[in-house]
């Protein structure tokens, strides 16, 4: 059986990958076939709505509230995601900097052309 | 004990201002980063505690030949309804200025952790879903980004090391590695825990020229200790490069391989900064590659071993002021 964790990364996989909201059936079908990790056990529908819920909880999924049953998908693309990790790695606000430790800080344009230059004599 | 607390009130002042900006535009630092950190700890302490300790003392003065002494007096008046009237005004005031300090200093100690470990836990989250292993250990990331980015996050058995596309692409094996090692090396000698600390004490006192001094200062001499780490096993000019190599890209108008996207990022990352925090790091990276360009002998042991007795009289000294009244009464 595939740990929760890598299930929300096959079902967010799915999710990224596909246009339109999936139900939780049709997610299940789609891990199934893909094989997802699950050695010679089904892997049952509630498996699936607990990933959603635990994702929906982290705020990276939503549910159409109108259908039943439920039909799920991404809040935002894997880019926009991306994009957001790399604005709070890039972005310079001292609260930020005790969260992780970046190899370069924030460098100026003049203090990266003296890099550049310095570069070209390495 | 009145005279303690008026010399705890000079060492509070002396501490606030003229070390930290003596210290900080001082060049040895860079050659003995170790040493530096270590002195920096101590005036953060010593400064806090002289801070805390003169109002104490003041205040408690009228009601207690010593510190336990006067303690278990006002405790006695707080909870045990005691006539107060042989405090004063001002002994009372200072009393709840000293109470307030303490959990000022304590809640926000905390709350920037929580804080901290909320955005990490996020950044977690998002990294289990996004990132993919580097295939050289577990605990190394990669993230799909131009950009050339290396950081670690730290978090016990949970802490990870993420490269981005863009670095592994521009750096070479030997450079590479550099990188891996200073990051790693940010995880093994627990520098977060240093970061945190001097987080909060700027959040908690952020008037306080020093607390910015010290953030900064301490900024700079972890990524300098994270270097000689490094140092041991690469050569200069590959961790020269390496960090060339990086700040160059990660430049606003740099390397041409950024999306417009991602540049536009970058800027904003650096607009949010202007004069703050952007500057900081600037300055740390100018100041790596100069420390390595032009290597200076570390600092004599002499030397090293008179600063470090310097911090232990720095502890010692408030230490001493606050229970020495009560031994000499």
């Amino acid at each position: 059986m595939a740990s929760l964790g890598e299930l929300e990364r096959a079902v967010m996989d799915l999710l990224w990958a596909g246009q339109e909201a999936a139900t939780a059936n049709t997610l299940r079908d789609r891990l199934a076939s893909a094989g997802s990790g699950h050695e010679g056990k089904e892997l049952a529908v509630t498996t699936v709505l607990t990933v959603l819920s635990r994702l929906e909880k982290k705020g990276l999924v939503e549910r159409e509230r109108g259908t039943r049953p439920h039909r799920y998908q991404a809040v935002s693309s894997r880019e926009e995601h991306t994009a957001e990790l790399m604005h709070e790695v890039l972005g310079s606000a001292p609260d930020r900097e005790a969260v992780l430790a970046r190899f370069i800080g924030s460098v100026s344009e003049g203090e990266a052309e003296t890099l550049r230059k310095l570069l070209g004599h390495l | 004990m009145f005279w303690a607390s008026y010399l705890l009130a000079v060492l509070a002042v002396v501490l606030a201002w003229p070390v930290p900006i003596l210290l900080s535009r001082a060049q040895w630092p860079a050659r003995s980063p170790f040493t530096a950190m270590l002195l920096w700890q101590a005036i953060a302490l010593a400064g806090g505690l002289s801070m805390i300790g003169a109002m104490l003392v003041y205040g408690l003065e009228p009601i207690g030949d010593n510190l336990i002494a006067g303690l278990r007096a006002l405790a006695g008046m707080v909870l045990f309804n005691a006539p107060t009237t042989a405090l004063g005004f001002w002994h009372i005031f200072a009393l709840s200025a000293a109470a307030l300090l303490t959990a000022h200093l304590v809640f926000t100690l905390l709350l920037t952790y929580y804080k901290i470990e909320r955005q990490r836990r996020r950044h977690r989250e998002l990294l289990a879903l996004l990132a993919s292993p580097s295939g050289q250990d577990a605990a190394t990331l990669v993230i799909s980004h131009d950009s050339p980015v290396a950081y670690c996050l730290p978090g016990g058995s949970r802490s990870v090391t993420v490269l981005s596309d863009g670095l592994m692409a521009a750096l070479e094996p030997a450079e590479l590695r550099a990188v891996l090692i200073h990051e790693n090396a940010h995880l093994s000698q627990r520098h977060h825990l240093l970061l945190w600390a001097f987080a909060a004490w700027r959040q908690a006192l952020p008037w306080l020229p020093t607390t910015r001094l010290a953030q900064e200062s301490v900024n700079s001499l972890i990524e300098m200790l994270a270097d000689d780490v490094a140092l041991k096993t690469e050569s200069k000019a590959t961790l020269i490069k390496a960090i060339a190599i990086v700040a160059s890209g990660s430049a606003p108008a740099g390397s041409t391989g950024l999306q417009p996207a991602t540049s536009s990022l970058v800027l904003s990352g650096l607009d949010n900064g202007t004069g703050g925090a952007g500057s900081d790091s600037a300055r740390t990276t100018a100041s790596r590659v100069s420390r390595l360009l032009s290597p200076q002998p570390q600092l004599p042991a002499a030397l090293r071993n008179l600063v470090l007795a310097g911090c232990i009289l720095l502890l010692a000294l408030p230490t001493a002021l606050l229970v020495v009244p009560g031994l000499l009464g």
